[in-house]
Protein backbone atom coordinates (compact mmCIF):
# COMPACT_ATOMS: atom_id res chain seq x y z
CA UNK A 1 0.00 0.00 0.00
CA UNK A 2 1.20 3.57 0.53
CA UNK A 3 3.11 1.94 3.37
CA UNK A 4 4.47 -1.44 2.29
CA UNK A 5 6.16 -4.15 4.35
CA UNK A 6 6.39 -2.08 7.51
CA UNK A 7 8.83 -3.65 9.97
CA UNK A 8 7.25 -4.21 13.39
CA UNK A 9 10.53 -4.96 15.20
CA UNK A 10 11.34 -8.18 17.02
CA UNK A 11 8.72 -9.40 19.44
CA UNK A 12 9.52 -9.98 23.09
CA UNK A 13 7.30 -11.33 25.82
CA UNK A 14 4.75 -8.79 27.01
CA UNK A 15 5.22 -7.20 30.38
CA UNK A 16 2.29 -6.05 32.46
CA UNK A 17 2.10 -2.57 30.98
CA UNK A 18 2.14 -4.01 27.50
CA UNK A 19 -0.64 -6.45 28.33
CA UNK A 20 -2.74 -3.55 29.63
CA UNK A 21 -1.93 -1.59 26.47
CA UNK A 22 -3.05 -4.48 24.27
CA UNK A 23 -6.22 -4.82 26.33
CA UNK A 24 -7.08 -1.17 25.69
CA UNK A 25 -6.59 -1.69 21.96
CA UNK A 26 -8.73 -4.83 22.05
CA UNK A 27 -11.43 -2.79 23.80
CA UNK A 28 -11.33 -0.26 20.97
CA UNK A 29 -9.84 2.57 23.03
CA UNK A 30 -7.76 4.93 20.89
CA UNK A 31 -4.13 5.55 21.77
CA UNK A 32 -3.28 9.26 22.05
CA UNK A 33 0.19 10.88 21.86
CA UNK A 34 0.73 11.28 25.61
CA UNK A 35 -0.41 7.74 26.49
CA UNK A 36 2.15 5.11 27.35
CA UNK A 37 2.88 2.83 24.40
CA UNK A 38 5.39 0.04 23.74
CA UNK A 39 8.51 1.23 21.97
CA UNK A 40 7.88 -1.21 19.11
CA UNK A 41 4.38 0.20 18.54
CA UNK A 42 5.80 3.72 18.45
CA UNK A 43 8.61 2.83 16.05
CA UNK A 44 6.37 0.78 13.77
CA UNK A 45 3.86 3.60 13.54
CA UNK A 46 6.59 6.14 12.80
CA UNK A 47 7.76 3.90 9.96
CA UNK A 48 4.24 3.34 8.66
CA UNK A 49 2.96 6.92 8.88
CA UNK A 50 6.15 8.53 7.55
CA UNK A 51 6.26 6.05 4.66
CA UNK A 52 2.67 6.94 3.93
CA UNK A 53 3.51 10.66 4.07
CA UNK A 54 6.52 10.22 1.77
CA UNK A 55 4.27 8.39 -0.70
CA UNK A 56 1.89 11.34 -0.81
CA UNK A 57 4.78 13.76 -1.40
CA UNK A 58 6.55 11.67 -4.06
CA UNK A 59 3.12 10.84 -5.50
CA UNK A 60 2.86 14.45 -6.68
CA UNK A 61 5.67 13.90 -9.16
CA UNK A 62 4.22 11.42 -11.70
CA UNK A 63 1.08 13.54 -12.10
CA UNK A 64 2.86 16.88 -11.81
CA UNK A 65 4.58 15.78 -15.00
CA UNK A 66 1.31 16.47 -16.90
CA UNK A 67 0.13 19.76 -15.37
CA UNK A 68 1.65 21.93 -18.11
CA UNK A 69 0.37 19.59 -20.82
CA UNK A 70 -3.21 18.96 -19.64
CA UNK A 71 -5.51 19.00 -22.68
CA UNK A 72 -7.86 21.74 -21.40
CA UNK A 73 -7.99 24.47 -18.78
CA UNK A 74 -10.64 22.49 -16.88
CA UNK A 75 -8.47 19.37 -16.73
CA UNK A 76 -5.45 21.44 -15.75
CA UNK A 77 -7.34 23.09 -12.87
CA UNK A 78 -8.58 19.69 -11.68
CA UNK A 79 -5.11 18.14 -11.85
CA UNK A 80 -3.56 21.10 -10.02
CA UNK A 81 -6.15 20.72 -7.25
CA UNK A 82 -5.45 17.01 -7.00
CA UNK A 83 -1.69 17.42 -6.80
CA UNK A 84 -2.16 20.14 -4.17
CA UNK A 85 -4.29 17.69 -2.20
CA UNK A 86 -1.44 15.16 -2.25
CA UNK A 87 0.84 17.76 -0.70
CA UNK A 88 -1.82 18.39 1.94
CA UNK A 89 -2.13 14.67 2.66
CA UNK A 90 1.62 14.46 3.13
CA UNK A 91 1.45 17.33 5.63
CA UNK A 92 -1.42 15.83 7.66
CA UNK A 93 0.54 12.60 7.90
CA UNK A 94 3.88 14.19 8.77
CA UNK A 95 2.08 16.00 11.62
CA UNK A 96 0.58 12.72 12.83
CA UNK A 97 4.02 11.06 12.78
CA UNK A 98 5.57 13.97 14.70
CA UNK A 99 3.23 13.30 17.64
CA UNK A 100 5.24 10.07 18.10
CA UNK A 101 8.48 11.96 18.72
CA UNK A 102 10.24 12.19 15.34
CA UNK A 103 10.97 15.63 13.85
CA UNK A 104 9.79 16.82 10.45
CA UNK A 105 13.37 17.60 9.44
CA UNK A 106 14.42 14.06 10.30
CA UNK A 107 11.68 12.57 8.14
CA UNK A 108 12.41 14.87 5.21
CA UNK A 109 16.09 14.01 5.51
CA UNK A 110 15.30 10.27 5.61
CA UNK A 111 13.34 10.61 2.37
CA UNK A 112 15.93 12.70 0.57
CA UNK A 113 18.85 10.48 1.49
CA UNK A 114 16.95 7.36 0.44
CA UNK A 115 16.83 5.85 3.95
CA UNK A 116 13.03 5.97 4.02
CA UNK A 117 10.79 4.11 1.62
CA UNK A 118 7.70 5.26 -0.21
CA UNK A 119 5.15 3.25 -2.18
CA UNK A 120 6.54 1.24 -5.11
CA UNK A 121 3.78 2.56 -7.40
CA UNK A 122 5.30 6.03 -7.72
CA UNK A 123 8.41 4.67 -9.38
CA UNK A 124 6.53 4.04 -12.62
CA UNK A 125 6.54 6.69 -15.36
CA UNK A 126 3.51 8.65 -16.64
CA UNK A 127 4.01 8.28 -20.39
CA UNK A 128 0.68 9.59 -21.69
CA UNK A 129 -2.20 11.78 -20.54
CA UNK A 130 -4.27 8.62 -19.97
CA UNK A 131 -1.86 7.70 -17.17
CA UNK A 132 -3.26 10.60 -15.16
CA UNK A 133 -6.68 8.97 -15.45
CA UNK A 134 -5.34 5.50 -14.65
CA UNK A 135 -3.57 6.79 -11.53
CA UNK A 136 -6.71 8.47 -10.20
CA UNK A 137 -8.89 5.47 -10.95
CA UNK A 138 -6.55 2.62 -9.97
CA UNK A 139 -3.86 3.99 -7.66
CA UNK A 140 -6.14 6.28 -5.68
CA UNK A 141 -8.80 3.56 -5.81
CA UNK A 142 -6.35 1.14 -4.20
CA UNK A 143 -5.33 3.80 -1.69
CA UNK A 144 -8.94 4.39 -0.61
CA UNK A 145 -9.44 0.66 -0.14
CA UNK A 146 -6.54 0.63 2.32
CA UNK A 147 -7.21 3.98 3.97
CA UNK A 148 -10.91 3.69 4.80
CA UNK A 149 -10.25 0.94 7.39
CA UNK A 150 -7.34 3.01 8.75
CA UNK A 151 -9.85 5.70 9.79
CA UNK A 152 -10.61 3.21 12.60
CA UNK A 153 -6.99 2.38 13.45
CA UNK A 154 -5.80 2.41 17.07
CA UNK A 155 -3.66 5.57 16.95
CA UNK A 156 -5.82 8.70 17.27
CA UNK A 157 -3.79 11.23 15.26
CA UNK A 158 -3.31 8.73 12.39
CA UNK A 159 -7.01 7.83 12.32
CA UNK A 160 -8.00 11.51 12.27
CA UNK A 161 -5.56 12.28 9.45
CA UNK A 162 -6.99 9.34 7.49
CA UNK A 163 -10.53 10.69 7.81
CA UNK A 164 -9.47 13.95 6.17
CA UNK A 165 -7.49 12.11 3.49
CA UNK A 166 -10.33 9.73 2.62
CA UNK A 167 -12.79 12.58 2.09
CA UNK A 168 -10.46 14.05 -0.50
CA UNK A 169 -9.38 10.78 -2.13
CA UNK A 170 -12.93 10.16 -3.35
CA UNK A 171 -12.52 13.23 -5.58
CA UNK A 172 -9.21 11.86 -6.86
CA UNK A 173 -10.65 8.52 -7.84
CA UNK A 174 -13.69 10.02 -9.53
CA UNK A 175 -11.73 12.56 -11.56
CA UNK A 176 -9.55 9.67 -12.75
CA UNK A 177 -12.52 7.56 -13.82
CA UNK A 178 -14.14 10.60 -15.45
CA UNK A 179 -10.94 11.17 -17.42
CA UNK A 180 -10.87 7.52 -18.54
CA UNK A 181 -14.55 7.73 -19.46
CA UNK A 182 -13.91 10.74 -21.71
CA UNK A 183 -11.05 8.95 -23.46
CA UNK A 184 -13.09 5.78 -23.92
CA UNK A 185 -15.94 7.75 -25.47
CA UNK A 186 -13.48 9.55 -27.76
CA UNK A 187 -11.63 8.56 -30.92
CA UNK A 188 -10.20 5.04 -31.38
CA UNK A 189 -6.74 6.51 -30.73
CA UNK A 190 -7.92 8.00 -27.42
CA UNK A 191 -9.51 4.73 -26.37
CA UNK A 192 -6.32 2.87 -27.29
CA UNK A 193 -4.40 5.29 -25.08
CA UNK A 194 -6.73 4.46 -22.17
CA UNK A 195 -6.25 0.72 -22.78
CA UNK A 196 -2.48 1.15 -22.89
CA UNK A 197 -2.57 2.99 -19.55
CA UNK A 198 -4.66 0.23 -17.97
CA UNK A 199 -2.22 -2.36 -19.34
CA UNK A 200 0.72 -0.65 -17.69
CA UNK A 201 -0.92 0.33 -14.35
CA UNK A 202 -3.01 -2.75 -13.59
CA UNK A 203 -0.32 -5.02 -12.14
CA UNK A 204 1.66 -2.32 -10.30
CA UNK A 205 -1.65 -1.23 -8.70
CA UNK A 206 -2.28 -4.75 -7.41
CA UNK A 207 1.31 -4.88 -6.11
CA UNK A 208 0.60 -1.77 -4.01
CA UNK A 209 -1.12 -3.93 -1.39
CA UNK A 210 2.19 -5.62 -0.64
CA UNK A 211 3.41 -9.24 -0.72
CA UNK A 212 0.98 -12.17 -0.42
CA UNK A 213 -0.18 -12.92 3.13
CA UNK A 214 2.10 -15.95 3.44
CA UNK A 215 5.17 -13.73 2.87
CA UNK A 216 3.95 -10.81 4.94
CA UNK A 217 5.97 -11.31 8.13
CA UNK A 218 4.85 -8.26 10.07
CA UNK A 219 1.12 -8.45 9.37
CA UNK A 220 0.05 -10.39 12.46
CA UNK A 221 1.61 -7.89 14.89
CA UNK A 222 0.24 -4.90 12.96
CA UNK A 223 -3.20 -6.46 12.99
CA UNK A 224 -3.05 -7.11 16.74
CA UNK A 225 -2.17 -3.45 17.24
CA UNK A 226 -5.01 -2.45 14.90
CA UNK A 227 -2.77 -0.38 12.68
CA UNK A 228 -3.57 -2.78 9.85
CA UNK A 229 -7.19 -3.87 9.65
CA UNK A 230 -7.20 -6.24 6.67
CA UNK A 231 -4.54 -8.48 5.14
CA UNK A 232 -2.79 -7.63 1.87
CA UNK A 233 -4.61 -10.37 -0.03
CA UNK A 234 -8.03 -9.43 1.37
CA UNK A 235 -7.62 -5.86 0.19
CA UNK A 236 -6.20 -6.95 -3.17
CA UNK A 237 -9.20 -9.21 -3.77
CA UNK A 238 -11.56 -6.35 -2.90
CA UNK A 239 -9.71 -4.13 -5.36
CA UNK A 240 -10.02 -6.68 -8.18
CA UNK A 241 -13.71 -7.30 -7.46
CA UNK A 242 -14.48 -3.61 -7.47
CA UNK A 243 -12.39 -2.63 -10.48
CA UNK A 244 -13.19 -5.33 -13.06
CA UNK A 245 -16.82 -4.17 -13.59
CA UNK A 246 -15.58 -0.56 -13.78
CA UNK A 247 -13.18 -1.58 -16.58
CA UNK A 248 -15.98 -3.43 -18.36
CA UNK A 249 -18.14 -0.31 -18.30
CA UNK A 250 -15.29 1.60 -19.94
CA UNK A 251 -15.07 -1.12 -22.59
CA UNK A 252 -11.47 -1.84 -21.62
CA UNK A 253 -9.81 -5.23 -21.15
CA UNK A 254 -8.01 -6.03 -17.91
CA UNK A 255 -4.57 -7.37 -18.95
CA UNK A 256 -4.90 -10.74 -17.19
CA UNK A 257 -5.68 -13.89 -19.20
CA UNK A 258 -6.50 -15.79 -15.99
CA UNK A 259 -9.07 -13.30 -14.78
CA UNK A 260 -12.51 -14.88 -14.41
CA UNK A 261 -15.52 -14.74 -12.10
CA UNK A 262 -15.61 -17.57 -9.58
CA UNK A 263 -19.26 -18.04 -8.62
CA UNK A 264 -18.37 -20.48 -5.86
CA UNK A 265 -16.10 -18.00 -4.07
CA UNK A 266 -18.15 -14.99 -5.07
CA UNK A 267 -14.93 -13.30 -6.19
CA UNK A 268 -12.84 -12.89 -9.30
CA UNK A 269 -9.89 -15.26 -9.67
CA UNK A 270 -6.84 -13.46 -11.01
CA UNK A 271 -3.43 -14.43 -12.38
CA UNK A 272 -0.05 -14.59 -10.65
CA UNK A 273 1.65 -11.35 -9.76
CA UNK A 274 5.29 -10.85 -10.74
CA UNK A 275 6.69 -10.38 -7.24
CA UNK A 276 10.23 -10.22 -8.54
CA UNK A 277 9.31 -6.96 -10.25
CA UNK A 278 7.81 -5.65 -6.99
CA UNK A 279 10.89 -6.45 -4.88
CA UNK A 280 13.10 -4.94 -7.56
CA UNK A 281 11.19 -1.65 -7.46
CA UNK A 282 11.21 -1.65 -3.65
CA UNK A 283 14.98 -2.19 -3.71
CA UNK A 284 15.37 0.96 -5.81
CA UNK A 285 15.58 -0.50 -9.29
CA UNK A 286 12.21 0.60 -10.67
CA UNK A 287 11.98 2.70 -13.83
CA UNK A 288 11.94 6.05 -11.97
CA UNK A 289 13.37 5.51 -8.45
CA UNK A 290 16.49 7.58 -9.06
CA UNK A 291 14.68 10.32 -10.94
CA UNK A 292 12.07 10.73 -8.19
CA UNK A 293 14.68 11.24 -5.49
CA UNK A 294 16.70 13.59 -7.68
CA UNK A 295 13.65 15.76 -8.34
CA UNK A 296 12.73 15.82 -4.63
CA UNK A 297 16.26 16.77 -3.63
CA UNK A 298 16.46 19.47 -6.28
CA UNK A 299 13.14 20.98 -5.19
CA UNK A 300 14.37 21.00 -1.57
CA UNK A 301 17.75 22.55 -2.42
CA UNK A 302 16.27 25.10 -4.83
CA UNK A 303 13.79 26.22 -2.18
CA UNK A 304 16.40 26.69 0.52
CA UNK A 305 16.98 30.42 -0.10
CA UNK A 306 13.24 30.99 0.25
CA UNK A 307 12.92 29.05 3.50
CA UNK A 308 15.95 30.93 4.85
CA UNK A 309 14.37 34.26 3.84
CA UNK A 310 11.17 33.38 5.71
CA UNK A 311 13.16 32.62 8.85
CA UNK A 312 15.21 35.84 8.49
CA UNK A 313 11.99 37.84 8.15
CA UNK A 314 10.42 36.14 11.17
CA UNK A 315 13.58 36.81 13.23
CA UNK A 316 13.62 40.48 12.19
CA UNK A 317 9.97 40.95 13.16
CA UNK A 318 10.58 39.29 16.52
CA UNK A 319 13.60 41.53 17.18
CA UNK A 320 11.54 44.63 16.32
CA UNK A 321 8.78 43.58 18.67
CA UNK A 322 11.33 43.22 21.48
CA UNK A 323 12.91 46.60 20.66
CA UNK A 324 9.54 48.33 20.68
CA UNK A 325 8.55 46.77 23.96
CA UNK A 326 11.81 47.93 25.59
CA UNK B 1 19.20 19.76 11.82
CA UNK B 2 19.14 23.51 11.55
CA UNK B 3 16.36 25.93 12.27
CA UNK B 4 13.37 23.62 12.57
CA UNK B 5 10.30 25.84 12.20
CA UNK B 6 8.04 25.92 15.25
CA UNK B 7 4.90 23.77 15.30
CA UNK B 8 1.51 25.52 15.31
CA UNK B 9 -1.87 24.08 16.18
CA UNK B 10 -4.62 25.13 13.80
CA UNK B 11 -8.22 25.90 14.77
CA UNK B 12 -10.93 26.55 12.18
CA UNK B 13 -14.40 27.99 12.65
CA UNK B 14 -16.56 26.35 10.02
CA UNK B 15 -19.53 28.73 10.13
CA UNK B 16 -20.53 31.86 11.95
CA UNK B 17 -21.99 30.95 15.30
CA UNK B 18 -19.91 27.81 15.85
CA UNK B 19 -16.72 27.57 17.93
CA UNK B 20 -13.25 27.18 16.44
CA UNK B 21 -12.29 23.51 16.31
CA UNK B 22 -8.85 21.95 16.33
CA UNK B 23 -8.13 20.52 12.86
CA UNK B 24 -4.42 19.69 12.94
CA UNK B 25 -0.99 21.25 13.04
CA UNK B 26 1.72 22.59 10.78
CA UNK B 27 5.17 24.16 10.77
CA UNK B 28 5.76 27.81 9.93
CA UNK B 29 8.46 30.37 10.75
CA UNK B 30 5.98 32.93 12.15
CA UNK B 31 2.29 33.48 12.89
CA UNK B 32 1.54 35.17 9.55
CA UNK B 33 2.98 32.28 7.59
CA UNK B 34 1.18 29.84 9.88
CA UNK B 35 -2.16 31.43 8.95
CA UNK B 36 -1.21 31.41 5.26
CA UNK B 37 -0.19 27.78 5.38
CA UNK B 38 -3.27 26.81 7.41
CA UNK B 39 -5.44 28.32 4.71
CA UNK B 40 -3.76 26.12 2.06
CA UNK B 41 -3.54 22.96 4.14
CA UNK B 42 -6.84 22.97 6.02
CA UNK B 43 -9.38 25.07 4.06
CA UNK B 44 -9.14 23.95 0.44
CA UNK B 45 -12.84 23.04 0.38
CA UNK B 46 -14.66 25.87 2.14
CA UNK B 47 -14.04 24.31 5.55
CA UNK B 48 -13.83 27.63 7.31
CA UNK B 49 -14.54 31.30 7.73
CA UNK B 50 -11.91 31.96 10.41
CA UNK B 51 -8.49 30.56 11.35
CA UNK B 52 -6.67 30.60 14.70
CA UNK B 53 -3.08 29.44 15.05
CA UNK B 54 -1.36 28.83 18.39
CA UNK B 55 2.21 27.74 18.96
CA UNK B 56 2.07 24.16 20.20
CA UNK B 57 4.56 24.86 23.00
CA UNK B 58 2.19 27.50 24.40
CA UNK B 59 -0.53 24.92 25.07
CA UNK B 60 -0.77 23.49 28.57
CA UNK B 61 -2.46 20.11 28.57
CA UNK B 62 -3.70 17.78 31.27
CA UNK B 63 -1.74 14.56 31.61
CA UNK B 64 -3.36 11.16 30.92
CA UNK B 65 -2.06 9.91 34.32
CA UNK B 66 -4.16 12.57 36.06
CA UNK B 67 -7.32 11.42 34.35
CA UNK B 68 -8.84 9.72 37.39
CA UNK B 69 -8.08 12.61 39.72
CA UNK B 70 -9.48 15.19 37.31
CA UNK B 71 -12.51 13.50 35.87
CA UNK B 72 -13.70 10.72 38.17
CA UNK B 73 -15.36 13.05 40.73
CA UNK B 74 -17.89 14.15 38.12
CA UNK B 75 -19.08 10.57 37.70
CA UNK B 76 -20.56 10.51 41.21
CA UNK B 77 -22.59 13.65 40.63
CA UNK B 78 -25.41 12.39 38.50
CA UNK B 79 -27.73 14.99 40.05
CA UNK B 80 -26.02 17.54 37.81
CA UNK B 81 -28.00 16.15 34.89
CA UNK B 82 -31.65 17.11 34.44
CA UNK B 83 -32.62 13.49 33.77
CA UNK B 84 -31.75 12.69 37.44
CA UNK B 85 -35.08 14.18 38.54
CA UNK B 86 -38.20 12.22 37.62
CA UNK B 87 -40.96 14.65 36.77
CA UNK B 88 -44.70 13.98 36.85
CA UNK B 89 -45.83 13.45 33.29
CA UNK B 90 -48.92 15.60 33.60
CA UNK B 91 -46.88 18.67 34.55
CA UNK B 92 -45.74 20.57 31.45
CA UNK B 93 -42.92 23.03 30.83
CA UNK B 94 -40.22 21.32 32.92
Amino acid sequence: MYAQMVDTGSPSSMDERETRFQQRIDDGIRVEPQDWMPERYRKTLIRQISQHAHSEIVGQLPEGNWITRAPSLKRKAILLAKVQDEAGHGLYLYSAAETLGITRDQMVDDLHTGRAKYSSIFNYPTLTWADVGAIGWLVDGAAIMNQIPLCRCSYGPYARAMIRVCKEEAFHMRQGYDLMLSLCKGTPAQKAMAQDALNRWWWPSLMMFGPPDGDSVHSAQSQAWKIKLFTNDELRQKMVDQTVPQAEYLGLTVPDADLKWNAERGHYDYGDIDWEEFYNVVKGNGPCNRERLEVRNKAWTDGEWFRDALVAHADKQAQRAIAQAA
Amino acid sequence: MKNQWPLWEVFIRSQHGLAHRHVGSLHAPDATMAVNNARDVYTRRNEGVSIWVVKSIDITASHPDDKAELFDPAQAKVYRHPTFFPMPEEVKGL
